[in-house]
């Protein structure tokens, strides 16, 4: 740290000089670049003439603007940078990690478990209606969706384009048998998810010897395939016009949410109307079932189908040779996947109470799967706040209308959210090629857990 | 009892249309460290993969311990105790050494895991020293012991080795097939063993095949190649450098 101290201090002087040289030169080079670009514009008038319009106001505010970034960067971005990477490595040598990280996961829980709670008190019963079902549940419901991907893709290793698909299984299996037969959520639920399940080994059988972009471009076909079905299957799906009047699910039959029934919550309670205690009984239990999802990704880890899983992605060979069969451990990491997709599929199906094709579009599949990669294959920690991020982050630009001011009445904020997403993409890909936890866990110790060095360490043969 | 551990006969292995290996008969005794040596391309490593069933032989048969094994699919092949470190070594680069470990002891369920893991510590003290590393992590010859350590986990009967000294520094080598053969001594472990390097593997076997363009051309024991006038020119003074 002193060594930086006292280059910084030498170089005080010389600092500003440098920043205040490479921003005039960072001027200069814009001016050259953008002179023919922006500071003059051809157009046609009203009598088809070329005219020459001349926008030096434009330009300048180019130039000024590359001068300035230049400058700011190398007077105060960089030294800053530097001082922090210095300290950072300094840091890391000899303390351990702080009491936050090493129990994120037991806070995160304990904290959403207070969530609606608090959204109530600050907000009062309607105003939490938004953050608990708008924030909460949505970025719950992708969780649980990238957490049962990442059995497939994170610990399996297959690449599977079409996730989407188990989760309109799921969605559709509820929305339909509980319509036609009037089974209740919590037969359905599982049902759904064996449903989806079976559907995932139908799937894996004609890609068993397929891998990498070849098995990507055929479950994104399967998730294709699934969608068509449901638009053009009119008379069991109703098609593009969707199933409408899902039933709501109640607190295992004893309280209801529909509110001509006797036993309605509100009521046995004495509280007042509101859809509120729906959204947070719907917010508990997506909880509930993406941290199933989680408990049973960290136990198949730690047990032999887990560990097959793991070194089935690393090395599909060597794992014959060492006896495990490939064709199960394949169909069983396509299944449970599916499975948990399908759970929230009918999950969806109840929250909405409306499901259509609509909604199980390939831009699902791609967004779960970004989820996947951006938090780090395989750590389900940095899968959910990359979920929270990515899926929050969109629901955010909804609220920025102060942006309308700024930019004038026209402007929807969230038209640009694939811009941002694909921008935020490629910003983690840069900083953190691995995703935002890219160091795989080890799930066994001989003694003690050691540092291990090669976080590093590339797929393929190192 | 016949003591014929593994039996190779009459075995034609084709990849598409171009045939790899033209009739082999190769047979492995109990107790025995054989090698195989040959050129490049001259279908060393066909046989060995043939063996263990992956490409499977188009004709001919392959008898492991009086079972007829030329049909089964490679992992029930391995659970007859048939292990392999295969050519390239393909350890689990992203799991530790330790998970590798564990990965080859999944036919027991890890049942004897532990006792087994520590014999495999005093045979190659570096994988010990580097349990808790990535396997990528490792140097080429770590990435052998671990790959030969992985195939001992599962106890194996036969165990089949492919150019374990691919890519390693003389030392290295020296080691490996020290390993090797305290393996054959103390716990009678039968070995098949392909290699490039055929001084040492000569050396090291009770008896050899040499392999030509898919066909076995001679066979003896290690001592008689060895002093073979045709075998020393084809692959030991030739090949030495």
């Amino acid at each position: 740290m002193s060594n930086i101290s006292n280059t910084n201090e030498s170089a005080g002087g010389n600092l500003t000089a440098r920043a205040l040289r490479e921003g005039i030169f960072a001027g200069i080079i814009a001016l050259g670049l953008f002179v023919l670009f922006v500071g003059l514009e051809t157009t046609q008038n009203i009598r088809n003439e070329l005219v020459l319009n001349q926008r030096w106001g434009l330009l300048a505010i180019f130039v000024i603007i590359a001068a300035v970034g230049r400058f700011l960067t190398v007077a105060y971005f960089q030294p800053s940078m530097a001082a922090r990477k210095a300290a950072a490595s300094k840091v890391a040598a000899d303390t351990e990690e702080s009491f936050f990280k090493r129990n994120f996961s037991k806070i995160a829980i304990v904290a959403l478990l207070i969530y609606p709670p608090l959204m109530v008190m600050l907000f009062g019963v309607q105003g939490s209606l938004k953050w608990v079902d708008n924030f909460g549940i949505q970025i719950l419901i992708y969780v649980m969706l990238a957490w049962g991907l990442n059995i497939v893709v994170g610990l399996a290793g297959l690449l599977d384009l079409g996730y989407v698909a188990f989760y309109a299984v799921g969605a559709y299996s509820y929305a339909l048998l509980s319509q036609q037969f009037g089974f209740s959520f919590w037969v359905l639920l599982p049902l759904a998810g064996i449903l989806a399940a079976f559907w995932g080994m139908i799937l894996g059988f004609p890609v068993l010897r397929l891998k990498g972009d070849y098995l990507a471009i055929v479950t994104l076909a399967f998730g294709e395939i699934i969608r068509l079905v449901l638009i053009n299957w009119t008379e069991v799906t109703k098609g593009t016009f969707g199933v409408s009047g899902i039933p709501k699910a109640s607190i295992f039959g004893i309280w209801s949410f529909d509110v001509s029934a006797p036993n309605n919550f509100a009521k046995a309670f004495g509280l007042p109307m509101s859809s509120a205690y729906y959204k947070i009984f719907l917010f508990y239990l997506i909880l509930a079932l993406a941290l199933l999802t989680a408990y049973v990704t960290i136990r198949l880890r730690r047990m032999p189908i887990g560990r097959a899983w793991e070194a089935l992605r690393e090395d599909e060979i060597a794992c014959r040779s060492l006896g495990i069969n490939t064709v199960t451990t394949k169909l069983t990491a396509f299944a449970i996947g599916a499975m948990f997709g399908g759970f929230a599929g009918s999950f969806f199906a109840v929250r909405q109470g409306f499901v259509s094709p609509e909604s199980f579009v390939f831009l699902e599949s791609a967004i779960i799967l970004a989820i996947v990669v951006l938090g780090g294959m395989g750590s389900l920690v940095g899968i959910a706040v990359a979920a929270a991020v990515m899926v929050g982050g969109t629901e955010l630009l909804r609220e920025m209308t102060f942006l309308k001011a700024v930019f004038g009445p026209d402007f929807t904020p969230e038209l640009y959210r694939m811009l941002i997403f694909g921008l935020a993409m490629v910003v983690v890909m840069v900083w953190k090629p691995r995703g935002f936890v890219g160091s795989r866990e080890p799930t066994a110790f001989l003694r003690e857990r050691k540092s291990v060095s090669g976080s590093f360490t590339k797929e393929g043969h190192g | 009892m016949s003591d014929t551990l593994l039996s190779v006969q009459g075995v034609e292995t084709y990849y598409g249309n171009i045939r790899a290996l033209a009739g082999v008969n190769v047979e492995v005794k109990k107790g025995e460290i054989v090698s195989l040596i040959g050129a490049n391309g001259a279908g060393k490593s066909t046989l060995m993969m043939t063996v263990c069933g992956s490409p499977q032989a188009r004709t001919g048969s392959i008898i492991f311990d009086g079972e007829d094994i030329t049909r089964l699919p490679t992992h029930l092949i391995a659970r007859r105790r048939i292990a392999q470190s295969p050519e390239g070594r393909r350890i689990f680069p992203r799991m530790t050494v330790y998970e590798n470990l564990q990965m080859g002891a999944s036919l027991d369920n890890l049942k004897y895991f532990n006792e087994d893991v520590e014999k495999i510590f005093t045979l190659f003290p570096r994988l010990k020293e580097r349990q808790s590393q990535r396997g990528g992590t490792l140097s080429g010859g770590e990435q052998q012991m671990l790959s030969i350590g992985r195939a001992l986990m599962a106890r194996p009967k036969l165990l089949l080795l492919d150019e374990p000294s691919l890519g390693l520094a003389p030392l290295i080598i020296k080691q490996i097939f020290d390993a090797i053969k305290v393996l054959n001594e103390e716990q009678g472990l039968t070995v098949f063993l392909v290699e490039q390097n055929a001084f040492a593997a000569l050396k090291l076997s009770h008896r050899a095949y040499v392999m030509v363009n898919g066909q076995v051309t001679m066979s003896g024991s290690g001592k008689e190649l060895l002093a073979n006038p045709e075998v020393r020119a084809a692959y030991l003074e030739g090949g030495r450098h």
